[in-house]
């Protein structure tokens, strides 16, 4: 048992350093490689930019804390009312499909234009103009109806016994929803929703369409300055950094519901 | 809907009707009662009445309609026609709190239907916190109480998942009691268990009968129903083809059907 799990381990890591080995080698004796090494991987532009590059993600940083807790809101908001039952809440029912039917339809970079260059167009006394009001507001409007669907699956996973049980004691649908429905579709939708929330993380870098001076318009900006593509380098390996750690999370959580599944548990 | 009698005091509570003097309501009135599921039509004019203290156990084949019969009591499923009072009260009116009526009505399922997310004592105190609007405390001494008398105290902070089924089976049970019920309903509670859990589930009933309370019961243990009801139907195909004490409808049953539903059951060796 030892011994064939370390010559698997082995077995890995050889094949992964020859592969990579290969890759790289290929890179740095392709014809034209000391030209893409000056302008991807030039050391004093590397240096100057990231003093600047890391202080604007703060600015992606914000935008994310604050459209994730909006479209967590407005999200779980939206599947309630879609999974409402009754004639009476007919039209609710309708606008919350309508919503994230468009939503999910339209490009995000569209509706981040459109809001952010419409509205303060419009110049109505008392309408923000910040760009970054526009950006959170943006993403949270797309992103909402993604989300809103996958908290919706989970309250469909629930047994429906689980809500005649509820009901039957007396607590009104509401009651059940809350305290019970609910309860058990949130857990089971949260390694989708981390994925949902690495999506919208890389998405932040959108909002520089409409002005928000944030990591990857400072990239840009520093680009053009020195004529050399290395900040975009330092940029997408900022992003390395910080999604790995979320992605490998959301793997170990998946693997955690599947053995809890495996194992009988409800 | 009923009338008063002519020179009734008026009730001063909202039930919409009164009782005669000198006699006492049914604690439940089934009267004329049809139900469909599409094409199948599936109860076909159940009348049914239970006295107070009455323990009454619906037997019959698999379809027959039983669970069907219960639902419709339990206001899950809306009847198609036919009246259900409760103490007097017609639960299928129009107009009827739907809630308020489950708060009076127990009822216990085949698959327990406890809430994995919560523990024992979490799933006997949400309803009567939440729609008894008892303290946390007065739930909880309730609860315990309760979980106590039927063997379940050292349970109350354990997960659903770790109990075996006929541990959650009177899980689910208390989780009815503690709404503290005029009427309970139970579906076939024994039949997701294995043999050797049965008995433990039926004693609590038992009990729970010596106290009074009023029960109707489907179920498929004949042995049982011979034992604890007080009165037994013979539910077919969506009618109450016969009902008596048990020691009639088991001893001399006057249907052919009746007959040849007990003749499979002995044959199953299960009477
Ligand atoms: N929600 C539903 N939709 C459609 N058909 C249903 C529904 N519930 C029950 N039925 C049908 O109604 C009939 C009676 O079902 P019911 O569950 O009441 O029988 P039962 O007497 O409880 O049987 P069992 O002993 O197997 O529990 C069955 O034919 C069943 O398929
Ligand atoms: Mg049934």
């Amino acid at each position: 048992m030892g011994t064939s799990a370390l010559r698997s381990t082995a077995v890995a890591f050889v094949s992964t350093v020859v592969f990579f080995g290969a890759v790289g080698w290929i890179t740095v004796h392709a014809p034209n490689w000391p030209d893409v090494q000056r302008s991807f991987f030039n050391g004093t532009v590397w240096n100057q930019s990231v003093p600047d590059i890391v202080p604007a993600f703060w600015v992606n940083v914000q935008l994310f804390c604050i459209a994730e807790v909006l479209i967590l809101v407005l999200a779980l908001v939206l599947a309630v009312l879609r999974s409402l039952p009754g004639p009476v809440l007919f039209p609710l029912r309708l606008l919350a499909t309508v919503y994230a039917d468009v939503f999910r339809a339209v490009p995000g970079v569209l509706i981040i234009y459109l809001l952010g260059f419409g509205i303060p167009g419009l110049q109505i006394p008392g309408v923000p103009t910040d760009p970054f009001f526009y950006a959170v507001v943006a993403l949270t409007l797309v992103y909402s109806a993604y989300v809103s669907e996958v908290y919706r699956a989970g309250i469909q996973s629930v047994h429906p016994s689980q809500e005649a049980a509820a009901r039957s004691l007396g607590l009104t649908q509401l009651q059940a929803l809350r305290y019970v429905v609910l309860p058990q579709a949130v857990r089971r939708v949260i390694p989708p929703l981390l994925n949902d929330f690495i999506g919208l993380q890389k998405d932040t870098v959108l909002v520089s369409y409409i002005g928000v001076v944030e990591i990857f318009r400072q990239s840009q900006i520093d680009q053009a300055a020195a004529f050399n593509f290395t900040p975009y380098l330092v940029t997408a390996l900022v992003f390395l950094v910080i999604t790995i750690p979320l992605a490998r999370l959301v793997d170990v959580l998946i693997a955690r519901d599947r053995r809890r599944f495996l194992a009988g548990a409800r | 809907m009923n009338v008063p009698p002519r020179g009734e005091p008026a009730a001063t509570h909202a039930t919409p009707s009164l009782q005669p003097a000198g006699r006492t309501e049914p604690a439940l009135r089934v009267e004329g009662v049809w139900k469909s599921f599409g094409q199948a039509r599936v109860l076909r004019g159940i009348d049914l009445e239970l006295a107070e203290h009455d323990v009454v156990c619906l037997i019959g084949a698999s379809g027959s309609g039983k669970s069907t019969l219960l639902r419709c009591i339990n206001l899950l499923e809306p009847v198609d026609a036919g009246r259900i009072v409760l103490q007097g009260e017609e639960i299928t009116a129009p107009g009827a709190d739907v809630n308020r009526v489950r708060r009076r009505l127990g009822i216990v399922f085949q698959s327990f239907n406890l809430f994995p997310h919560m523990s024992v004592l979490s799933n006997v105190t949400l309803a009567p916190r939440k729609v008894l609007r008892l303290s946390r405390r007065d739930a909880e001494e309730r609860a315990t109480a309760l979980l106590g008398r039927f063997g379940l105290a050292d349970k109350r902070d354990d997960f659903p998942d770790r109990l075996s089924g006929g541990q959650q089976q009177r899980v689910a049970i208390v989780r009815a009691l503690a709404m503290e019920p005029d009427l309970l309903l139970l579906d076939e509670i024994t039949s997701a268990l294995d043999p050797e859990l049965v008995a433990e589930v039926l004693n609590v009933i038992r009990e729970l009968a010596r106290g009074g309370m009023t029960m109707l019961i489907a179920t498929h243990e004949m042995g049982f129903a011979r034992d604890i009801a007080t009165r037994v139907c013979f539910l077919d195909s969506g009618v109450i083809l016969e009902q008596g004490p048990p020691a009639e409808i088991f001893g001399h049953p006057r249907e052919a059907r009746t007959r040849q539903f007990l003749q499979r059951i002995v044959e199953a060796g299960r009477l």
